[in-house]
Order: C-alpha cells, then sequence, then structure tokens
C-alpha cells in the first residue's frame, strides 16, 4: 500500500538531487536542467497531497507552477543565448565581472 | 499492483535525474531529464491526475525540452563541460549535506495539524470522478483569475523570448551596439596611427 509519506518522500529525494544540481552545476544551461528538476519534485507532492487530502487545489498549483516553469525557460534560454553570443561561455564564473 | 509502479518508476526517475545532475555532457543530461519528465508524468497518472499528467508529457517534453534542445544548438554541446572544481571529495559530502539541510530548514516549520485545509475541493463528492472535467471546472471558476494572469504571462515570456533571440541575430539589443562599433573603430585608428 502507498500512502502519502511515500510520496512525500520521493519528492523530498528528487528535490535534494535537485538541489545538489543547483549547488554544484558551474554551467548555466545544467543549472536550467536542476531547476527543473526541483519544480517537478514540487509538483510530485501537490499532486499526491491533492490526492491523498481528497482537494483539486494541489493540482491547481502544479498547473501554474508547470505556467510558471514553461515561461521561465523561454525567458531564461532567451537571456543565456544572449549572454553566449556575448560572451562565448555560459559558465557560472563568466557572470563575475567584478574582480575583487 | 500500485505499489510495484510507484517503486519502478521511482526508481527510474531518481537514475535519471541523478544523470541529470551528474553527467559530464549536456546532450546526455537533456535527454535524461527529458526521460524523467515523461516518467513523472506515470506518478501523475497514479495519483489519478489525469490532466495534469498530459499537461505534463505536453508542455514538459513537448514544448520545454524541444526550447532546451533548440537552444543548445546555439550552445557547444558536443564537448564535455568544464567546470573548475576544487578539492572534490570534501565539496561532494559539502553539496550533499547542504542540499539536505536546506530541505530541513525549509520543511521544518510546517506542521501539518497547523495547517488549516478548510473547504477542500473534494473532486469526487462536487463533480463525480472525471479529473480533468472537475479540473476545467475550477480552473475557470474558483482559480479563473489566476489562470488569465498566467496566460498573460506566458504571453509575456513568448514575446521576451522571440524579442531576446529572434529578431537581428547578429546583435545584441540589450547594449547599445553602436557605442561598442565605434570603440573599436577608435582602437583600430590608433593601431593605425602607431
Amino acid at each position: 500500500m502507498i500512502t502519502l509519506t511515500h510520496y512525500l518522500v520521493l519528492a523530498t529525494i528528487l528535490f535534494v538531487i535537485g538541489l545538489i544540481g543547483v549547488i554544484r552545476r558551474k554551467n548555466l544551461l545544467l543549472l536550467f536542467f536542476s531547476t527543473e528538476i526541483l519544480l517537478n519534485a514540487v509538483n510530485i507532492a501537490f499532486a499526491a497531497i491533492s490526492k491523498y487530502y481528497h482537494d483539486l487545489t494541489g493540482q491547481m498549483f502544479s498547473f501554474f507552477i508547470i505556467a510558471v516553469a514553461a515561461s521561465e525557460v523561454a525567458v531564461g534560454l532567451g537571456l543565456l543565448v544572449l549572454w553566449y553570443k556575448r560572451n562565448g561561455t555560459i559558465d557560472l564564473e563568466s557572470l563575475q565581472e567584478m574582480k575583487g | 499492483m500500485e505499489a510495484i509502479a510507484f517503486y519502478l518508476f521511482s526508481a527510474l526517475t531518481i537514475g535519471m535525474f541523478l544523470i541529470v545532475v551528474f553527467s559530464k555532457n549536456a546532450l546526455y543530461s537533456m535527454s535524461a531529464l527529458a526521460a524523467g519528465m515523461i516518467l513523472i508524468s506515470g506518478f501523475f497518472f497514479l495519483l489519478d491526475a489525469d490532466f495534469l499528467g498530459v499537461v505534463q508529457i505536453i508542455v514538459y517534453t513537448g514544448a520545454v525540452m524541444a526550447l532546451y534542445a533548440f537552444g543548445m544548438m546555439f550552445f557547444d554541446t558536443t564537448k564535455d563541460v568544464k567546470e573548475k572544481i576544487d578539492a572534490p571529495l570534501i565539496t561532494n559530502i559539502l553539496w550533499v549535506a547542504s542540499a539536505i539541510l536546506l530541505i530541513c530548514i525549509i520543511s521544518a516549520p510546517f506542521v501539518p495539524s497547523l495547517l488549516n485545509l478548510d473547504a477542500p475541493l473534494n473532486q469526487t463528492a462536487l463533480f463525480g470522478a472525471n479529473n480533468p472535467q472537475a479540473v476545467g471546472i475550477v480552473l475557470f471558476t474558483k482559480y479563473l483569475a489566476q489562470f488569465e494572469l498566467a496566460a498573460v504571462m506566458l504571453l509575456v515570456a513568448m514575446i521576451a523570448g522571440i524579442i531576446l533571440v529572434g529578431k537581428k541575430m547578429d546583435e545584441s539589443l540589450t547594449l547599445d551596439m553602436n557605442a561598442e562599433k565605434k570603440i573599436e573603430a577608435e582602437e583600430f585608428d590608433i593601431k593605425d596611427n602607431k
């Protein structure tokens, strides 16, 4: 029998993986991928809570998260392409312009 | 049956996302992420959120991953991603530890009994068992304002994406390119004079 806890634990594991990616990765594109993992982990948690509490609000939140993620990708990727054209790299450390 | 599906999908999703996070090749990362997205839609079907599962496949694997795939054509993805990392073992341990610690810090204050879930939208009680229909009714009544705001936001994002990438591919729109050209021309003049 799969309970809500199973799903929440799974969502937490996926969120941890995404967080490790955000902390570890230095390439901006792969940082974006890690953000997608974070959003998806939260979506699973929302859908699971929605089912086990018999409440559709969780699913609604998931929809809006997906909408936000889609627009984030559109704008973020545009900025990333611009950055690559100007600097020839999408390394995170190339964003650091003030050398102290 | 549900348990088998859950554990299978869990193992596959976790494996795929680990590849995303730890792979050296950006192309492998992207493929693994697309696979992970599809597998996550399996969870949504398991959780009786049919509409969400379909949206997950269409929006994430159809739109978002396709956008990434097209975006990656701008970048040099064939060579391995080089990331300068000092002291790999210690930093690896610190990454994992700090990620878990962050989760604990964020999720600790939420005590389930203190969350007030007033007026729950019970799907079966209100709309019968048909998930897409129920989602439609809720989305266009209770969450109509948010839905419209999301639509406007997507439109803005689309225009921003087109403006940023699409038009005049060879020059930047966010910077005054004439100023840079002037500086370059001046530098040439100086060199010529020498």
